[in-house]
């Protein structure tokens, strides 16, 4: 009952929704890099919410299934397939035992999730199983070790049953440039007009130095009027300006106090489209306001609740 | 003073002073307090740190604009001044200065003008507010230090500070709860675990509570567990 790994690829991690309310001892979050994709990936199983799935970066995993199962795939296409046979992206399949399935590479997007029904079977450490390499906490193992070779990650068998489809409007093209939603907050007013117009007003690129704490973008420089502040706690989807004017997005496992100037927020659901952008990928800021996100997150939140009794067969 | 201002789509940083000190970090653990008794459940997290405390809550309970006038008269009693209420917990942390650990001490007596005994007693002598934790899971800032024991950071940071170290920089002074890279000067090591998974705390201290250092004899620093090798 469960599935054996036979290659890891370049980082493939357990995650659930994230550890709350450990944040005060210096713990951090963690959780999906993007929420709309792994939300999406329990939904399409009815999953609890918070059920651990697999989030691969970049692709090379390889799994065989010990028993039969219903698993989802969705997020960014890693070119997955089944005994080599392409499988459809945001869809739920069916597993037999002894089927592989393998994770080539970016086709679109970053980061794959695959569910299984249930959720994988992963002793929760201080409440969430998932996988923060820099604390050594989550994971198969609670130690924070990535998924690696040889490792068996369990589920419970199920019979298989409809295959169900992502709605066309919600799968979001990972291609486009991407317009990233600023709720104005922190030190918002230690950043002149002149320098709040050239944030707003230009376009940033990723760049290499991403990953699961940070995604470092470069273009117009921004002046804060000062270059640090008293450490205070950084929110998921940060906007950290420091002393090269170079903005720094705060993601899932980011530190949780930082003492460098903050021009505003993200949404989660933002942070998720921008962890699919690869480096040289173009993105810009537009002001959010506060309740429109709320209302954006609500809709969303619902959308699936609904989505999810009313079962929507393709 | 008290301002809110949105930290994205779900949480809020709340501001109770502008500058480090006594004052604020009285107001930042009273106004925790008063946060938790009156909201519970709903807020899903806390990060109290110098002047200022980060809230995560249920937006399921509370929009931005409702949020903040919740936390406003959860406030109300917020004293501008608030008595220096006596710390809730002082924890007493063992260090050994022992040279073998205290892989600084000669680099701070020399810049301080101190002898390194000099050193050693007043880093003991009193007790620290726990300010914020962050940095890494357990890593708490301390504060503040005499000010006869003021020190720059180390020009080149450590790839690798061993753990347990003991360490000041500027007003503060902190515990390595893990290996990680840093820039604090090291004057001693403790042989407490300063990380516990297993426990419900995992923490022994949390902001608000106070430390107090006790200089231990080589022999009690092994025998508590202390390890004298640098990894």
């Amino acid at each position: 009952m469960s599935f054996k790994v036979l290659k890891p690829g370049l980082l493939s991690t357990l995650q659930d929704l994230g550890r709350q309310g450990f944040q005060h001892l210096g713990i951090t979050e963690g959780g999906p890099m993007d929420e709309h994709a792994f939300r999406w990936a329990n939904a399409l199983l009815n999953n609890p919410v918070n059920a651990c799935a697999i989030e691969v970066t970049y692709g090379g995993l390889e799994l065989v299934a010990s028993q039969p199962t219903m698993i989802a795939i969705t997020g960014g296409d890693l070119g997955a397939s089944l005994n080599g046979e392409p499988l459809l992206n945001w869809s739920t399949h069916a597993v037999k035992a002894g089927d592989k399935i393998v994770f080539r590479h970016p086709v679109s997007g970053l980061r794959s999730y695959l569910s299984v029904a249930d959720g994988f079977a992963v002793k929760p450490v201080l409440g969430s199983c998932s996988t923060v390499l820099r604390e050594t906490l989550g994971g198969l193992n609670g130690d924070g070790a990535p998924i690696k070779a040889g490792d068996e990650l369990r589920y419970s068998p199920r019979l298989p049953c409809e295959t169900r489809t992502v709605p066309l409007s919600d799968i979001p093209n990972y291609r486009e440039d991407l317009e990233l939603g600023v709720i104005p907050g922190y030190q918002f007013e230690l950043f002149s007009s002149l320098e709040r117009r050239r944030f707003f007003g230009h376009q940033y690129e990723v760049t290499n130095n991403i990953d699961r704490m940070g995604y470092r973008l470069k273009g117009a420089k921004i002046t804060a009027e000062q270059t640090g502040i008293i450490s205070e706690g950084i929110a998921l989807g940060a906007i950290q300006i420091p002393a090269d004017g170079q903005p720094i997005i705060l993601m899932r496992d980011r530190q949780t106090i930082g003492g460098y100037p903050k021009i505003g927020t993200l949404t989660a659901l933002d942070v998720g489209q921008l962890s699919q952008r690869s480096p040289g990928a173009t993105v810009r800021f537009c002001i959010r306001d506060i309740s429109y996100a709320q209302a954006q997150r609500h809709v969303f939140d619902r959308h699936l609740k609904h989505l999810k009794l009313a079962d929507i067969n393709q | 003073m008290i301002r809110l201002e949105p930290a994205g789509e779900r949480a809020a940083i709340l501001y109770l002073g502008s500058v480090i000190s006594e004052q604020s970090a009285a107001r930042v653990s009273a106004a925790v307090e008063l946060l938790q008794d009156s909201f519970g459940s709903a807020l899903i997290d806390i990060v109290p740190s110098y002047t200022s405390i980060l809230l995560t809550y249920d937006i399921n309970h509370y929009n931005y604009f409702s949020f903040k006038h919740a936390v406003c008269s959860a406030l109300s009693e917020l004293a501008e001044n608030p008595m220096s209420r006596s710390p809730s917990r002082i924890v007493e942390v063992p260090v050994y200065y022992g040279e073998e650990v205290a892989l600084d001490l000669a680099e701070v007596a020399r810049s301080t003008g101190l002898s390194g005994d000099e050193v050693i007693r007043l880093h003991s002598q009193q007790h620290y507010n726990v300010y914020a934790i962050g940095f890494a899971p357990g890593f708490a800032y301390l504060g503040l230090t005499p000010k006869e024991l003021r020190v720059d950071r180390k020009k080149t940071p450590r790839l690798k500070v061993p753990c347990g170290s003991v360490a000041i920089a500027d007003n503060q002074t902190a515990i390595y709860p893990s290996v990680t890279p840093g820039g604090w000067q090291i004057i001693g090591r403790t042989p407490m675990s300063l990380i516990d998974w297993q426990s419900e705390s995992v923490s022994p201290f949390t902001v608000g509570d106070a430390v107090r250092f006790r200089a231990v004899d080589k022999e009690t620093f092994l025998a508590q567990g202390g390890c004298l090798d640098e990894f």
